[in-house]
């Protein structure tokens, strides 16, 4: 092993968990045998789902899977907030507030009363919403789910006392990297690559099919433009503002591209 | 003797090592359990609502969402729905592959389950890191073999949390020979370790805890069902999938924000435990020689035989993959073309926690009007009252209050319970003014 640089004391991490559906945690204990090198490197005081089990002890990072969907869930975010040096959102729930951020534009309490027989003793808020929203985040992983190779980057970007690399480009870039071929322009498949920030790796298009927009808004964005796509390729207008409506729902650009579709 | 008087209450607040956000009540006086719940928290997702109005070319990358551990089973099991609906017949590459890729998530979340999540307990662990200490090479093997389900996972679906491969009428690509050669190499390396982890796992001392208890299943002519096949219980019912809700049924409880399954009023157990019970006489020579080096007779009554079950059906899915990847063509098309039309589309498939049920009603354009979904873990809720109920009585009320909480927990886990997946369901014939 090379010569290590991290300091003697091993950093505090915490893992902790919203509404979601597990899938970024699995991005640590997907790890295989690198789970146990991490373990080694980091100590890991709370993380629920491996064993460990300490939510008020200070830790140095918080990552927080999730979206905010109940008020006991706004006070525990806020208690996160205050026991960790430095709070990671991951995920596309604890980023934009995530799939079931679709409730947000829908009547949450009418729902609740069509699901369950006992309403009441339901606790949920009428709207999912992303940790930033609530509290002081300091970096925000995007992705539904994110990966290992995205959750290693940031651990071993703060081992070496740097700041996580944020990459908001486009989609567009990781496949021409790649040297796949356009979905869109060979194919005329309505593809979200073009607004759609980078870090899977182009996945869809690699598998000859459309981006649906998993890891939420690119920065610099021209949704009107793909809006335009997107009819020229055929798209109903409902069709159009689903593209945007669906994993990352909730995200400004997204949430703001379907509306102009719906109203224009 | 006074101790059989004490008031014991044991409040778990976060249950560690399942898959969700859940807490255990128990309150023992005078001797007797006068409260006992499993309580669910974890908050409301809605998955069923927002999926109306959503085109069925949508439904498989939605229904992934609701849980990072077995989206294909979501995925295969929404897919089969609608081509039955749509009368699409997959081609024989795709039926196969379907096969294939879920045998992947079945090794990735088994092997998970068994490692992360229920062997620490056996061991006096806390958590996996602490049992690599004392079992390093068991753990290594494990994960190993977690990594491998994965990587077969990602052959089908570029990844293997939410998968981006499956569509309605087949896969959307197919992996080439070279990736399917060298996929076959290393599950081949991978028979010795998962005969291995068989006779670990059958190693480990477990309670004598045997409780009367209905099993469900799938069921196949011929193969060990996983992605297909009629639903049969222990007690003889033998239905088609459209038939599922004329004979189970789902309650509210006021505790919990998922719902309860019964069938005949009673609690029923699915899972591995189940399929095992029920489909022993399905699995290949040498994992049925392996099984019986165990000494494990079937049908067993205790759940704390659910590990090795477990371990036995890694081994069956790893011999299933190699079977159906054995001559390996790179198909003309890895999909057929759909024509949507409306009505009733009903899917079921073995999710490695057990059975998964789906019903959507589409329009003619083939988009979803309402859905339900039923998932295994809130079909085992009940079931796993009752057997925390018995299995404290079989126990001991007067046993320490650790050694009761301990025993609660680990009577949990070998349900799996995977509460992302149990919340968030609905009954969509509840309809309020």
């Amino acid at each position: 092993m090379s010569t290590p640089t991290v300091h003697s004391i091993k950093p505090r991490v915490a893992v902790h968990k919203f509404s979601s559906c597990d899938g970024c945690q699995l991005a640590f204990l997907n790890l295989g045998e690198e789970l146990l090198v991490l373990a080694e490197r980091v100590e890991l005081v709370h993380f629920a789902e491996a064993g460990a089990l300490d939510p008020d002890t200070e830790v140095d990072v918080a990552f927080v899977e999730g979206s905010l969907s109940t008020p006991e869930d706004i006070e525990r975010i806020q208690h996160i907030r205050q026991h960790c040096r430095m709070l990671i959102a991951i995920g596309a729930c604890a980023t934009s507030g995530g799939i079931q951020a679709l409730r947000n534009s829908a009547n949450g309490a009418e729902w609740v009363a069509q699901i369950y027989s006992h309403p009441d003793a339901i606790s949920s808020l009428e709207r999912s919403t992303p940790i930033a929203s609530q509290v002081k985040v300091d970096f925000e992983l995007w992705g539904c789910p994110v990966s290992s190779s995205q959750i290693l980057a940031v651990v071993n970007s703060l081992l070496l006392g740097v700041a996580p690399h944020d990459n908001a480009d486009k989609v567009c870039t990781e496949c021409k990297r790649r040297n796949l071929t356009c979905v869109m322009v060979s194919h005329g498949v309505a593809c979200m690559g073009p607004v759609t920030r980078a870090g899977c790796g182009a996945l869809c298009p690699s598998m000859g099919r459309d981006c649906y927009g998993c890891y939420g808004p690119a920065e610099n964005t021209n949704t009107d433009a793909l809006a335009a796509q997107f009819r020229a390729l055929g798209l109903t207008p409902q069709a159009i503002v689903q593209r945007f409506q669906s994993i990352n729902s909730q995200a400004p650009v997204f949430l703001a591209a379907a509306n102009k579709v719906k109203t224009r | 003797m006074t101790e059989q008087k004490r008031t014991v209450s044991i409040h778990v607040p976060v249950l560690t090592r399942v898959e969700g956000e859940g807490a255990l009540d128990l309150r023992i006086e005078n001797g007797e359990i006068v409260e006992l719940r499993l309580r669910i928290f974890e908050p409301p997702r809605f998955f069923e609502k927002f999926l109306e109005g959503h085109s069925y070319t949508e439904i498989p990358d939605m229904v992934a969402r609701i849980c990072g551990i077995c989206p294909v089973a979501y995925q295969a099991t929404a897919a089969q729905a609608l081509e039955k609906l749509f009368g699409v017949e997959l081609n024989p590459w795709a039926q196969a592959m379907r096969r294939v890729f879920y045998c992947g998530e079945w090794i990735q979340s088994h092997s998970l389950h068994i490692h992360l999540l229920a062997a620490p307990d056996f061991f006096g662990c806390n958590s996996v890191i602490e049992l690599a200490r004392i079992a390093p090479d068991e753990v290594r093997r494990g994960l190993r073999i977690q990594a491998l389900g994965n990587e077969l996972m990602e052959l089908f679906g570029a990844r293997s949390v939410h998968p981006v491969g499956i569509r309605v009428g087949g896969f959307h690509h197919a992996p080439a020979l070279s990736q399917i050669s060298a996929i076959r190499d290393k599950l081949r390396a991978a028979l010795p370790e998962a005969e291995a982890l068989i006779r670990w796992a059958a190693s480990i001392p477990v309670p004598q805890d045997n409780q009367a208890f209905v099993s469900v299943a799938m069921h196949h002519a011929s193969d060990y069902a996983i992605e297909r096949g009629q639903i049969v219980t222990s007690d003889g019912l033998n239905i088609e999938a459209d038939a599922f809700d004329t004979h189970f049924a789902e309650h509210h409880e006021p505790f919990s924000t998922a719902l309860f399954s019964t069938y005949q009023q009673q609690p029923y157990l699915v899972g591995p435990l189940a399929r095992l019970n029920l489909n022993h006489d399905r699995l290949p020579e040498r994992v049925k020689t392996l099984l019986a080096e165990t000494g494990l007779t079937l049908p067993s009554r205790n759940l704390f035989h659910s590990l090795t079950a477990r371990a036995v059906e890694i081994l069956l899915a790893l011999h299933e993959a190699l079977r159906l990847l054995e001559g390996y063509r790179v198909p003309d098309t890895p999909w057929v073309p759909v024509t949507p039309r409306a009505g009733v589309a009903t899917g079921c498939t073995e999710a490695p926690r057990g059975l998964l049920w789906h019903r959507y009603e589409m329009d003619a354009d083939g988009c979803v009007v309402n859905a339900r979904i039923v998932p295994p873990t809130s079909q085992n809720q009940g079931r796993i009252e009752e057997d925390l109920r018995l299995s404290l009585l079989n126990l001991g009320l007067d046993q320490p209050d650790d050694a009761l909480r301990l025993h609660c927990e680990q009577v949990i886990r070998n349900y799996d319970p995977c509460i992302s997946c149990a919340t968030h369901f609905l009954r969509m014939k509840v309809e309020r003014g």
